[in-house]
């Protein structure tokens, strides 16, 4: 019990003038030190982005690197739209920039001003659900979900552009969104429902 | 992702005069952005070109003009590309998916890198990644890999759709370099060979900048086809693909474009086998000849033997449906 308190002592002695050495170390060293890990590693370069995202502006201080995806999700809060590969393999993360649909993992914020951003948070009119939404609930097409607001803002645009007039055209317009749970015949007929 | 700085010049001199071998263009960043993340590329800069550079499609004497901002899913609906040159739209249609046509710039295409999967794992070695370390995928995984024109310091394909079309029909690359000059570059030579510098994937200028891509008037805009074969019907990068033209004239072929994609380090065009077409009648006998011609010279690697049966098919197939699709 004594050499338990006695070695916390010691220890603690230990420890304090380690820290009080740390302390000690001339700013000059420490900026030598910043300057090498500079060097090494570039430090990161952040800038004030005004973006508009359904319909509403944001004014967010981001890394360069940040992509429209991880604004959204990290920055913004918006975590309808979902990260599946980050690499352009998934279809996930599909946004509408200016009306058309792209990947949000392979857009850098920083090309965004100037542009209107729409997500799944944005298509519903209040509390009464885009009809493709509906679409989804009615037709099964979904089972976990994950893919969904991508292939939801897929499926809107896919309409938009007037690629349903076959099972095959709506399936080769909508090859850039899978679906791991296999929902694809529900997507198809979602699609062919609302282009009805 | 390597920290870098970003911005966006108003137009192609200042463009031209921030770009140095540490900076780098972005357009639709589908790929650039991909390679970042990988730390393949890591640029101290990041120019946004997309409002430097033309994004329109014109009329260019008797040809047409795509400036080097056109999004490949503007190629697809646009109505002079659709009536005078829709082998292109085709092949356009055949790669990646909607959303990334949306983003792609026709610039960025023709630059895309390989897809050789050593290129994309920094662990390996990898010449086109980093020269001097070696070739991975010469004996190991390379069934998506060339089967002619390469050699033992590189066996990658270029991975494009479009530009299997573009060489097809002969286009143009305009560039300007850093003093302002401009150079047209023949499609078949824009991209290269491994040759000694397998880092290299193209012959634009260094810091040069791609301003559009011409096409001239031609007579293949209505016996064409775009065949793409993958491991499965749509967003797959091809493992053979051909874009087939007969220019049909009192039920003769006149003139013939065959070319390829995933079978080098660059499109491939088959001049043999257009020399042999041209004259003969459009007959099934032509066409399987032809395609003979084709696979005499490809050196399959260890994994993609089944790439020249397959190359022999696709070439008959495009062929055939250059007159009756
Ligand atoms: C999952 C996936 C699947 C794909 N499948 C296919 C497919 O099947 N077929 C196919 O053909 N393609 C496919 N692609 C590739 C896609 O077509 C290319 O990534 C795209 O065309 C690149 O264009 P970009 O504008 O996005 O280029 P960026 O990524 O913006 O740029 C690519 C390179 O070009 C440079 N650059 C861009 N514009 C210029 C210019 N004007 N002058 C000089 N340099 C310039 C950039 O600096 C960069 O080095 C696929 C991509 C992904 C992610
Ligand atoms: S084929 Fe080319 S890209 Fe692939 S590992 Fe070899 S050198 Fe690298
Ligand atoms: S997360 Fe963007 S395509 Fe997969
Ligand atoms: S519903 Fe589960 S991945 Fe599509």
């Amino acid at each position: 019990m004594n050499g338990k308190q006695s070695y916390s002592r010691r220890f603690f002695l230990k420890t304090s003038g380690a820290l009080a050495v740390l302390a000690a170390i001339p700013a000059s060293v420490k900026a030598l030190y910043n300057e090498a890990k500079n060097f090494i590693v570039p430090p990161k370069q952040t800038f004030p982005l005004p973006v508009s995202i359904n319909k509403k502006m944001y004014k967010v201080t981001v890394d360069t690197r940040t992509t429209l995806l991880d604004l959204l999700r990290e920055d913004l809060h918006l975590t309808g739209t979902k990260k599946g590969c980050d690499h352009g393999q998934c279809g996930a993360c599909t946004v509408h920039v200016d009306g058309e649909r792209v990947l949000s993992c392979l857009t850098l914020a920083a090309m965004l001003p100037g542009k209107e951003v729409t997500t799944i948070e944005g298509l519903a009119d209040g509390e009464k659900l885009h009809p493709m939404q509906q679409a989804f609930i009615e037709c099964d097409g979904f089972q976990c979900g994950y893919c969904t607001p991508g292939q939801i803002m897929s499926a809107v645009a896919c309409v938009k552009e007037g690629h349903t007039s076959s099972v095959a055209e709506i399936k080769e317009f909508m090859s850039g969104n899978l679906c791991r749970c296999g929902a694809y015949n529900g997507i198809v007929e979602s699609i062919q429902k609302v282009a009805k | 992702m390597k920290p870098f700085t970003f911005s966006k010049p108003e137009n192609l001199g200042k463009a031209l005069s921030i770009k140095k071998d540490t900076v780098q263009f972005i357009a639709g960043g589908t790929n650039l952005l991909d390679l970042m993340k990988k730390n393949i590329a890591g640029p101290d800069a990041v120019l946004d070109i997309t409002t430097a550079l033309s994004s329109k499609i014109e009329q260019q004497g008797k040809g047409v003009r795509i400036g080097a901002m056109v999004r490949n899913s503007a190629i697809t609906t646009d109505k002079t590309i659709l009536s005078k040159y829709p082998l292109v739209a085709k092949a356009v249609l055949a790669g990646a998916s909607p959303q990334i046509r949306n983003m792609a710039s026709t610039a960025g295409n023709l630059l895309q890198r390989t897809r050789c999967p050593y290129f994309y794992d920094i662990t390996t070695p990898c010449n086109k990644r980093k020269p001097g370390s070696g070739c991975s995928a010469i004996n190991g995984e390379n069934r998506m890999n060339a089967i002619v024109g390469y050699n033992e310091q590189c066996v990658a394909v270029h991975p494009s759709d479009l530009c299997v079309a573009l060489a097809a029909l002969d286009a143009t690359v305009a560039t300007t370099d850093k003093n302002k000059k401009q150079l047209s570059i023949p499609f078949k030579d824009f991209h290269k060979l491994p040759g000694d510098t397998p880092q290299l994937d193209n012959n634009l200028p260094a810091n040069a900048i791609i301003t559009s891509v011409d096409i001239a008037e031609n007579p293949f805009s209505k016996n064409f086809y775009y065949l793409k074969l993958r491991d499965r019907d749509s967003y797959a990068f091809a493992l053979v693909s051909v874009a087939a033209a007969l220019h049909l004239q009192d039920n003769h072929i006149a003139d013939a474009r065959l070319a390829s994609g995933g079978v080098a380090h660059k499109p491939w065009r088959w001049y043999e086998a257009e020399q042999y077409l041209k004259g003969k009648a459009p007959s099934a006998s032509t066409f399987s000849a032809a395609a003979d011609i084709v696979i005499k010279d490809v050196k399959p690697l260890s994994n993609n033997g089944f790439k020249k049966s397959m190359l022999r098919g696709a070439v008959e197939t495009a062929l055939q449906n250059c007159l009756t699709a």
